[in-house]
């Protein structure tokens, strides 16, 4: 059932991507339509696990759908999986709408931007190659810890709140998450 | 490139969306000189990304996809944010702090004491202290003690204390318990963006009393 699970959100994405390749290049509808079967009930659901209330987790949702559309062409199949670009819509949408606060970005335009060896294209296998052993280094995350992590910075828990859902002291809960936190950065440290 | 960074927790608390906008706004200007951690914030981007493949689907109202397949081709993107050149302004001022200052350390309202101006920023927070400093060569920042963690990131020129030498995109943590008396470097004077997590101080003789308990 775990590796099945596995197989099937591996192979789905890359699907997900071309058809937002279709919406940026083609403005293809029926694609938006398959982008929205899938991804809207996800980010709903995601914004309800924040606690954000049924009506208003739709109507973020279709905001974040919208804005999928209107800005399918910035999305770089070379730099992210299709459900990390709509992440971090669905992240910036609730910063902006539940929290009402800006929320700062770069700009990869900036003049002022210390430029990365990878963004010169004739790199982009390496970028490739960084994106699959970044996933495969998340993957590997022990689901005990990733559960925590989860938590703690995906639901917006505090460590009390953690510590009681869990029935945990609060100091396992911490030390726990530390664990959790300096692995995730080993595993990507020896990636480079 | 800088050597010293922002915590693996503030990373991922950025990637995730939980990190306060004057934390954001210090971590996204460090991003911009940082190569590194912009990849690092990269693979916690794709784990919010896995968090979203996982997720078991909630039911949409029956009129969801009809809704936003009216708007596709109606409404425009509102502007996240004013649309300025990327060139335009201060460039010592790395996206999105040159925005926050509109474009110029000129534009705000400093206040000097000796060797060193501050000019602050997101006035309305409370929870929160976020100030530009401009420190002269060789001033001595007085020994303070702060309610809360101090996060500082270098913009021009440096400073040091006794937990190492900053410089440009460098981003020093000091947090409440540790004394600290940094120094500027010589030659040009040191900008940084300096964020304070202070809670409440509270004054009277009660709250006085009281103040020590209600700090964590």
């Amino acid at each position: 059932m775990g590796s099945n699970a596995k197989v099937a959100s591996r192979a789905v994405p890359d699907e997900l991507s071309e058809l937002l390749i279709a919406v940026a290049v083609h403005r293809d509808r029926k694609a938006f339509i398959r982008l929205f079967e899938h991804f809207g009930p996800r980010v709903k659901s995601y914004l309800k696990r924040l606690g954000v209330n049924d009506s208003e987790a739709d109507d973020l949702m279709q905001e974040v759908m919208l804005t999928v559309w209107r800005r399918a062409e910035q999305f770089d199949h070379r730099k992210a999986r299709a459900s990390t670009w709509i992440f971090t819509i669905t992240r910036n949408k609730r910063i902006d709408a539940i929290r009402k606060e800006r929320r700062p970005e770069l700009d990869p335009n900036d003049p002022a931007l210390v430029p990365d060896r990878d963004d010169d294209p004739s790199e982009a296998v390496s970028a490739n190659e960084w994106r699959a052993a970044i996933r495969k280094a998340i993957d590997e995350v022990p689901e005990e810890q990733a559960r925590l992590l989860r938590m703690s910075f995906f639901e917006d828990k505090t460590h009390d709140v953690i510590a009681k859902e869990l029935d945990l002291p609060l100091g396992t809960v911490k030390s726990r998450i530390r664990l959790a936190v300096a692995k995730l950065r080993r595993s990507l440290e020896d990636l480079r | 490139m800088p050597h010293h960074h922002p915590s693996e927790e503030m990373l991922l608390g950025y990637a995730a969306g939980s990190t306060s906008e004057p934390l954001s706004l210090l971590i996204a200007t460090h991003l911009a000189l940082c190569p590194e951690c912009r990849r690092k914030v990269a693979a916690y981007e794709a784990l919010g990304g896995k968090e979203l493949e996982v997720e078991a689907p909630a039911m949409l109202s029956s009129d969801s996809l009809v809704s936003v397949l009216d708007r596709l081709d109606t409404a425009e993107e509102p502007a996240m944010a004013p649309p300025r050149p990327s060139a335009e302004g201060d460039l010592r001022l790395p996206r999105p702090l040159r925005d926050y200052v509109a474009g110029s350390l000129d534009s705000l309202d400093w206040h000097q004491r000796g060797g060193i101006a501050e000019a602050s920023l997101l006035t309305e927070r409370s929870d929160f202290k976020t100030r530009l400093m401009r420190i002269r060569p060789k001033t001595a920042i007085p020994e303070h003690s702060h309610h809360g963690s101090e996060y500082t990131l270098v913009l021009t020129g440096g400073f040091s204390d006794h937990t190492g030498h900053f410089l440009r995109g460098d981003v020093a943590i000091a947090d409440p318990a540790v004394q600290h008396r940094p120094i500027a470097d010589a030659g040009e004077d040191c900008v940084c963006l300096a964020v304070t997590d202070a809670p409440l101080r509270f004054t009277g003789t009660i709250a006085r009393l009281l103040s020590p308990l209600l700090q964590r």
